[in-house]
């Protein structure tokens, strides 16, 4: 089941942080991956989840829900707040007919 | 009571009911991407890790295998591995104490800790809001989920559209300056053109590879991106003590 398995690696690699020679994991570079990958996934994933569906591209209120939770963001709404947000932007959206 | 007197327990509380309290839309949009309470359960107890639950039932939402859905949980926890090692350095945690706090890092327990000083509040922060994090967390998974399975169409209640405000949310409070802006970006870009022609789910590893490429050939910041989701100090300015052990 790949589920747990993420599960098991996941707390791999914290583990690793903590049984591995501080040296070794010090390396600037993997330090600095794991920061840009970060990113770079998450982008992806806010990506994906907006404009996706199955292997083709799709304008539709998930645009909307990008829009509001990022204005959201903008006035420092708590996260939350801008989950809601986004939400009831891609619910109305649909409700007023559209994607 | 003498504890709830340290600043560092007072943030880790804080920290743990903002948080805990958003495991409600992961519940919710966990059941909601076709996993079930169980699964969704495992997810929050065993996994751990915000970013990573939620790239995982991102990808299953979007139609992508079990084997892509654990490639993005799996690189999107590199970063606890680096947490690990400055917690490690820190607090010094020994025997089965290492397991649990291992098991306990993430990115909200790091920060409540390395922004302390005295190593005793570096201490309790870490705790306070691992363990108030990992309770709550669950708690609100279990009501998103029951909650989740009773909404009926997903789609009519704009699910789809938390799910895209969560991961902007998280994605967010990293992007402090042009340098991670540029990555936001060009891993989008990269999604997009990738989306037609391979597999859902694949897309996000193919930004994965580009976004390991940039860190690998240029030379930024080390840290760049591992600030953590929130800053728990955000409203009470404190001096922030390197994290690594040198």
């Amino acid at each position: 089941m790949w589920l747990l398995l993420s599960c098991v690696l996941g707390y791999a690699w914290k583990l690793l942080g903590y049984l591995v020679p501080a040296s070794v994991l010090r390396d600037p570079r993997m330090s600095r991956i794991a920061g840009t990958m970060t990113i770079g996934l998450l982008a992806s994933l806010t990506v994906v989840n907006t404009v996706a569906s199955g292997q083709t591209l799709a304008l539709d209120a998930r645009l909307g829900a990008l829009a509001a939770a990022g204005i959201a963001l903008v006035f420092r709404a708590p996260f939350l707040v801008v989950v809601i947000a986004g939400a009831g932007a891609a619910a109305g959206l649909r409700l007023l007919g559209w994607g | 009571m003498k504890l709830l007197q340290s600043p560092a327990v007072r943030v880790g509380l804080s920290i743990s009911i903002a948080t805990g309290l958003y495991g409600v839309s992961f519940g919710a949009l966990s059941v909601t991407s076709g996993l079930d309470f169980w699964q969704t359960m495992a997810l929050s107890l065993l996994l751990f890790s915000g970013g990573s639950q939620f790239a995982f039932i991102g990808v299953v939402a979007g139609g992508g295998s079990g084997v892509a859905a654990m490639g993005a949980a799996t690189l999107l926890g590199m970063r606890n591995g680096i947490y690990g090692m400055q917690i490690n350095a820190l607090l010094q945690p020994r025997g089965w104490l290492r397991f649990a706090a291992a098991h306990v890092t993430i990115d909200e327990s790091t920060a409540t800790s390395t922004g302390q000083t005295d190593p005793l509040e570096q201490q309790r922060g870490f705790w306070t809001a691992g363990l108030g994090i990992f309770v709550l967390w669950n708690l609100f998974t279990a009501v998103g989920a029951l909650a989740g399975a009773a909404l009926g169409d997903p789609k009519q209640w704009g699910l789809d559209g938390a799910a895209v405000a969560a991961f902007l949310g998280l994605l967010w409070p990293r992007l402090k300056g042009r340098e991670p802006v540029a990555i936001a970006v060009v891993c989008a870009l990269a999604t997009v053109l990738a989306v037609p022609f391979v597999p859902a789910g694949v897309p996000i590893l193919v930004a994965a590879v580009v976004a390991a490429a940039i860190g690998w050939f240029s030379h930024g910041r080390s840290d760049e991106g591992l600030e953590p989701d929130v800053d728990p100090y955000a409203e009470h300015p404190h001096p922030r003590p390197s994290g690594d052990a040198t």
